[in-house]
C-alpha cells in the first residue's frame, strides 16, 4: 500500500468501471421495508437500548413525521420513497471477535478488496479501526492500547450500553433530533456508528478511523458518530467510504457530531468514494449528511473532506464556535463526474470572542455533472474580533458540466473581519501543452494539474488518506478529457 | 383590507380610466394575473431572505392620488442636477409635470410613457419592447398591471445625445400615504449614445412606497450610462426593478448611489444578447439609523465573449442593514466570458448588520470568473498616519471612507454628477472633505 507506483495507478485506470463494485452475500437479518413507531422500537430492541434512547428515537420520529423534505440545494433527483426502505440490517453471525480468525473469511475478503487488511493495518499503519459493514461493528482493534490511555472507541450501540450517562449528556447537543429532515430520520432509525471519547489531556496516539459499506441492496445507511473530545484533549479522527455498484439509488442519511471542549481539537478526515451511478447517470448513493461540531473556549475543530462519490451528495460540515478564542476550518475537494450532483460547503457561526475561521474549497466537475458550494458565514453581535478568510475555487472541464457558488455571509459585528473569494477557471491549454511536450500525457498531465489544484486540502490529510485521496481523485476524473 | 387585495380589486377601474391600446391591455391583464397568484414576496423566498416587505406594506397607502399639486421650481431645484444643460422629466404625485420639465421630439424622443402607449406613432417601438425585457416575478407583474406613467426615451441611429436626461419623481405627500408605480422604457438604438440620471425624492415625511421598472434596450454597439441617486426621506421606500437587455458590442453601465430611504430594494438585471458586450454594475451605498438597502443583481451571460463589472461599496452605521446579492449567471455557450465581482463592506456600528450572498452559476468552461467579499474596518495604521499629521479623527474616518468608495466614483462619466455624489458623500459621512473633483 505505501509503495503505490505509476504502473499499479496505470493499471487501476485501465478499469473504468467502479473499482469496488462488488456484492458480498452474507446472511443478513433486514427489517421489512417501510417505517412506522413499531419499527423505531424494533430497532431499539434490537440494539438492547435502554428505554430513554427509545423514547429518543421516538420523539425524533415523531417531529420527522411533520418535516418536509428539503428542496433549496442545487440538485435534482428522484425522492427516495422512505417507505420502500428497510431500516435495519445487520450481518448474521454477529458474535463478538476476540481474533480475526474467527471473522467470517467472506467479510475479510471484502476488507481486502477495499484494501484494508486489518492485520496489516495493525502493523503497518497504526491506525485502529472500528470496521462498519452495513450498520453493525463487528471489528474492532487497538482497543486495549486506547483503554490504556482511557480513550473510548467504540459502536455507538456499545457505547449506549456501556457509557449511557455519556450518550445521554452529549447525543444531540449539536445536532438537534428536529435540526432538518434527514437528520431527523437519522435520529429515529440509526442502527449503529462510531463513538468516542477522549479523556481530560490526553493526546490520541493514533489516528482513530472507521470505514463504512452500504452492503445490503436496497437498504439505507443511517450512520450516527459521537466524537467528544474533554479539555485539553486531541484526537484526529479518519473516515473512508466505499459502496458497492448497485442500479437503483441507495440512501445514507448521516449523522456526526463533535464536541470539542475546553483547549480540545478534532480533526475530522474524510474520504468519501460511493457508488457515483454509471456514466449515464443511473444508480448511485444519496448521500445527505449533517456534520457538526461545537466549540468551547480555546477549542478547535478541523474538518478534511474528499468528496468523489455519490450520485447526490449534500453535506455540510459545520463549526459553531462558541467558546472565546475557538477555531473552524474547512477543507474541502468535491469531486464530480459524469452525472454526479454535489451541493457542499460548510457553516461557520462565530458565536464567541477572536473566533477564526479558515474556508478552502476546490470544486472540480467534469462531465455532465453540476458542482455546487454554499456556506454560511456568520458573526453573531457578541463575537467581537471574528475573522474569517473563504476561497471557494472551482475548475470545469468541459463544457456540459456546471459549477456554482452560494455563500452568504451574515455579519452583525462591527469588528469583524471577513475576506471571501471565489474563482472559475479550465485547465489551461498552455499547462497541458507544457506537460505534453515533456512527454506527460494529457491523461496524466490532467492528474498532475488537479493535484496541484487540490493541494492545499490535500496536505490537510493524514499520509494514509492523502495517498489514497489522491489516487481517488485521478480514478474520478479519467476519461474526462474531452 | 391588505394592499394586495387593494390593488387587485381597484385594477378594473384603472383599466377602464386609461385609454389605451389592445396590446398594452393584454400585457397588463395577463400582469395583474401573475401579481394575484404570486403576490408579494415574503422572506421564505431565497430572493428575499434578507429582505422583509411587511412594514412597508402594512400602511393603507392612496393607490392613485387624486389632488393635483404643483411645485415652484426654487423649492426642489437641488433635487436637480441644476448646473449642467439637461432634458428633463417631472412627474409629481405620478403625474407629468410639463412645468418643471423639458422634452423633445426633435430627432430623439424624449417624451412621456402614457403618450407612447396610447399614441399609434410609437406602437411599433412598444409592440416591440414594451414588457420585453421586464421578467414575470410578481413586483415587475404588479407595475406593469399599473403602467401608465412614466418616462419614455427612444433614441433612433447613430445619435449622441448631448445633454444627459434627467428622471425625477416627486412625492408631495399630499395624501397619508402614497403608493407610486411608474414605469420607464428606454431604446437606443444603433452606434447612439445616452446618458440618464434617476431621482425619486419626496418632499415631506409622509411614507411612499414606490414600485418602480425600467427597461432598457441597448442595439447594436449602443451605450447608455445609468445614474439612480436614492437620497430619499426616511420614510419612503423604492423598489427599483431595472432590467437591462444588451444587444452585440453593446456597453450599459448602471450606477446606484444609496444613501437615503427606509427600506430600498434594487432589482439590477442585465442580460446579454450577444457578443463582445459590456455591463457595469456599480453602487455606493451609505446609510445609518434603521434604513435598509438591499442590491439584488443579476448578470445572465448567454453569448461568448461579453464582459460583466460588479463593484458594490457599502458603509453601514447605527441600526442599518445592507443586503447584497450578486448573481453571475453563464451558459454553456457564453464562452471567454470574463465576469468579475466585488463586494466590500465596513461596519460602523455593533447594531449595524451586512448580509451578503455573491452567487456564480457557471455552465460554461472556458471563463474567467470571480467575486470578492470583504467585510472590515478602517486601517488602523491609515488612521494613525492622518492623526499624527494633525487630521482631526472624524476628517480622518471621513478621508478613509471616502477613498474607500472612490473607485466607483470613478467610472461616473458626467462631472457635475460625480461631483454632487462627492457632495452627498461628504454630508453623509458628515465631514468637510475640503476639496472638490
Amino acid at each position: 500500500m505505501n509503495k503505490y507506483t505509476e504502473d499499479d495507478l496505470r493499471e487501476e485506470l485501465k478499469t473504468k468501471e467502479y473499482e469496488y463494485g462488488f456484492y458480498t452475500d452474507i446472511a443478513s437479518d433486514t427489517f421489512p421495508v417501510g417505517l412506522n413507531e413499531d419499527i423505531v422500537r424494533a430497532i431499539s430492541i434490537k440494539k438492547e437500548e435502554p428505554e430513554w434512547m427509545t423514547e429518543w428515537r421516538l420523539n425524533a420520529f415523531r417531529s420527522w413525521q411533520e418535516m418536509t423534505e428539503p428542496e433549496w440545494a442545487n440538485v435534482h433527483y428522484e425522492k427516495p420513497d422512505f417507505q420502500a426502505i428497510s431500516y435495519y440490517s445487520a450481518p448474521n453471525s454477529k458474535p463478538k471477535y476476540d481474533s480475526l480468525d474467527e471473522v467470517d473469511p467472506e467479510l475479510l475478503d471484502t476488507f481486502s478488496k477495499l484494501g484494508i487488511s486489518l492485520d496489516e493495518q495493525k502493523k503497518l499503519a497504526g491506525v485502529a479501526m472500528d470496521v462498519v459493514v452495513d450498520s453493525v461493528s463487528v471489528a474492532t482493534t487497538f482497543k486495549a492500547t486506547l483503554a490504556e490511555k482511557g480513550i473510548i472507541f467504540c459502536s455507538i450501540s456499545e457505547a449506549i450500553r456501556e457509557y449511557p450517562d455519556l450518550v445521554k449528556k452529549y447525543i444531540g447537543t449539536v445536532v438537534p433530533q428536529k435540526d432538518n429532515f434527514y437528520a431527523a430520520l437519522n435520529s429515529a432509525v440509526f442502527s449503529d456508528g462510531s463513538f468516542c471519547y477522549i479523556p481530560k489531556g490526553v493526546k490520541c496516539p493514533m489516528e482513530l478511523s472507521t470505514y463504512f459499506r452500504i452492503n445490503q441492496a436496497g437498504t439505507g445507511q443511517f450512520e450516527r458518530t459521537l466524537v467528544i473530545a474533554d479539555e485539553g484533549s486531541y484526537v484526529s479522527y479518519l473516515e473512508g467510504c466505499t459502496a458497492p455498484s448497485r442500479d437503483e439509488n441507495q440512501l445514507h442519511a448521516a449523522v456526526v457530531e463533535l464536541i470539542a471542549l475546553d483547549n480540545a481539537e478534532i480533526k475530522y478526515s474524510t474520504v468519501q468514494n460511493w457508488y457515483p451511478g454509471n456514466a449515464e447517470g443511473k444508480g448511485g448513493v444519496y448521500n445527505f449528511v449533517t456534520k457538526r461540531g461545537l466549540c468551547e473556549t480555546n477549542a478547535k475543530i478541523s474538518w478534511t473532506q474528499v468528496e468523489t462519490g455519490s450520485a447526490v451528495t449534500w453535506k455540510y460540515p459545520s463549526c459553531v464556535l462558541k467558546g472565546d478564542n475557538s477555531v473552524g476550518e474547512f477543507y474541502s475537494i468535491a469531486v464530480t463526474n459524469n452525472y454526479q450532483q454535489a451541493d457542499t460547503g460548510t457553516k461557520m457561526i462565530h458565536l464567541g470572542k477572536n473566533t477564526k475561521s479558515t474556508i478552502i474549497s476546490k470544486g472540480i466537475s467534469a462531465g455532465k455533472s453540476q458542482n455546487s458550494y454554499r456556506g454560511l458565514v456568520q458573526i453573531n453581535s457578541r463575537a467581537e474580533n471574528a475573522r474569517n478568510f473563504s476561497q471557494c475555487d472551482s475548475l470545469l472541464m468541459g463544457n456540459e458540466c456546471g459549477a456554482h457558488t452560494f455563500p452568504y455571509i451574515e455579519v452583525k459585528n462591527k469588528s469583524a473581519k471577513i475576506e471571501h473569494e471565489a474563482t472559475t477557471s479550465k485547465i489551461g491549454e498552455d499547462q497541458i501543452f507544457y506537460c505534453n511536450q515533456r512527454g506527460i500525457d494529457t491523461e496524466k498531465a490532467i492528474a498532475l494539474i488537479v493535484n496541484g489544484f487540490s493541494k492545499e486540502v490535500l496536505n490537510k490529510l493524514p499520509m494514509e488518506f492523502a495517498v489514497e485521496a489522491q489516487k481517488l481523485l485521478e480514478i474520478s476524473l479519467e476519461g474526462s478529457v474531452g | 383590507m391588505d394592499l394586495k387585495d387593494k390593488l387587485v380589486s381597484s385594477f378594473l377601474a384603472f383599466e377602464n380610466r386609461v385609454d389605451v391600446d389592445t396590446y398594452v391591455h393584454d400585457v397588463r391583464s395577463d400582469a395583474i394575473k401573475i401579481f394575484e397568484e404570486k403576490g408579494f414576496p415574503t422572506k421564505k423566498e431565497e430572493a428575499w431572505k434578507y429582505t422583509s416587505l411587511n412594514s412597508v406594506l402594512k400602511q393603507d397607502y392612496s393607490l392613485f392620488p387624486q389632488k393635483e399639486s404643483s411645485i415652484e421650481y426654487g423649492d426642489v431645484k437641488k433635487y436637480f442636477i441644476h448646473d449642467i444643460d439637461s432634458y428633463k422629466i417631472v412627474f409629481i404625485d405620478g403625474k407629468y409635470s410639463s412645468y418643471l420639465s423639458q422634452t423633445t421630439h426633435d430627432g430623439i424622443d424624449v417624451c412621456l410613457m402614457s403618450a407612447a402607449i396610447s399614441k399609434p406613432k410609437y406602437r411599433l417601438v412598444i409592440e416591440n419592447y414594451f414588457n420585453k425585457a421586464a421578467t414575470k416575478d410578481s413586483l415587475s407583474s404588479l407595475n406593469t398591471a399599473f403602467s401608465s406613467e412614466g418616462a419614455y426615451i427612444h433614441i433612433p441611429k447613430n445619435k449622441l445625445v448631448e445633454k444627459p436626461i434627467q428622471i425625477i419623481h416627486f412625492s408631495t405627500g399630499s395624501e397619508a400615504a402614497t403608493m407610486l408605480q411608474p414605469r420607464n422604457l428606454i431604446v437606443v438604438d444603433e452606434n447612439s449614445h445616452v446618458q440618464i440620471i434617476e431621482r425619486h425624492q419626496s418632499l415631506t415625511n409622509n411614507p411612499v412606497l414606490t414600485n418602480s421598472v425600467t427597461e432598457i434596450f441597448t442595439n447594436k454597439r449602443a451605450i447608455v450610462d445609468y445614474y439612480k441617486i436614492q437620497n430619499d426621506s426616511e420614510n419612503a421606500s423604492l423598489i427599483d426593478n431595472t432590467f437591462v437587455k444588451q444587444k452585440r458590442e453593446s456597453h450599459a453601465s448602471v450606477h446606484t448611489f444609496s444613501f437615503g430611504g427606509k427600506l430600498i430594494r434594487n432589482n439590477l438585471n442585465f442580460f446579454q444578447n450577444g457578443e463582445r458586450i459590456d455591463s457595469t454594475l456599480k453602487g455606493v451605498t451609505i446609510i445609518g439609523n434603521k434604513q435598509h438597502v438591499d442590491h439584488n443583481t443579476l448578470v445572465h451571460h448567454i453569448e461568448p465573449n461579453c464582459e460583466s463589472h460588479q463593484d458594490y461599496k457599502g458603509i453601514f452605521d447605527d441600526s442599518s442593514t445592507g443586503v447584497f446579492n450578486g448573481k453571475v449567471v453563464v451558459e454553456k455557450e457564453a464562452q471567454k466570458t470574463n465576469a468579475f465581482q466585488a463586494n466590500n463592506n465596513i461596519l460602523i456600528s455593533d447594531k449595524a448588520t451586512i448580509n451578503t450572498k455573491p452567487q456564480l452559476e457557471i455552465f460554461a468552461d472556458d471563463v474567467k470568473c470571480s467575486h470578492g467579499c470583504t467585510i472590515g474596518q478602517l486601517d488602523e495604521s491609515a488612521m494613525f498616519y492622518m492623526r499624527s499629521r494633525g487630521i482631526p479623527e472624524k476628517e480622518a474616518k471621513g478621508l478613509l471612507m471616502y477613498a474607500f468608495s472612490n473607485n466607483v466614483l470613478s467610472s461616473v462619466k458626467i462631472p457635475e454628477v460625480k461631483q454632487r455624489i462627492t457632495k452627498l458623500i461628504a454630508t453623509k459621512l458628515g465631514v468637510n472633505i475640503g476639496f472638490d473633483l
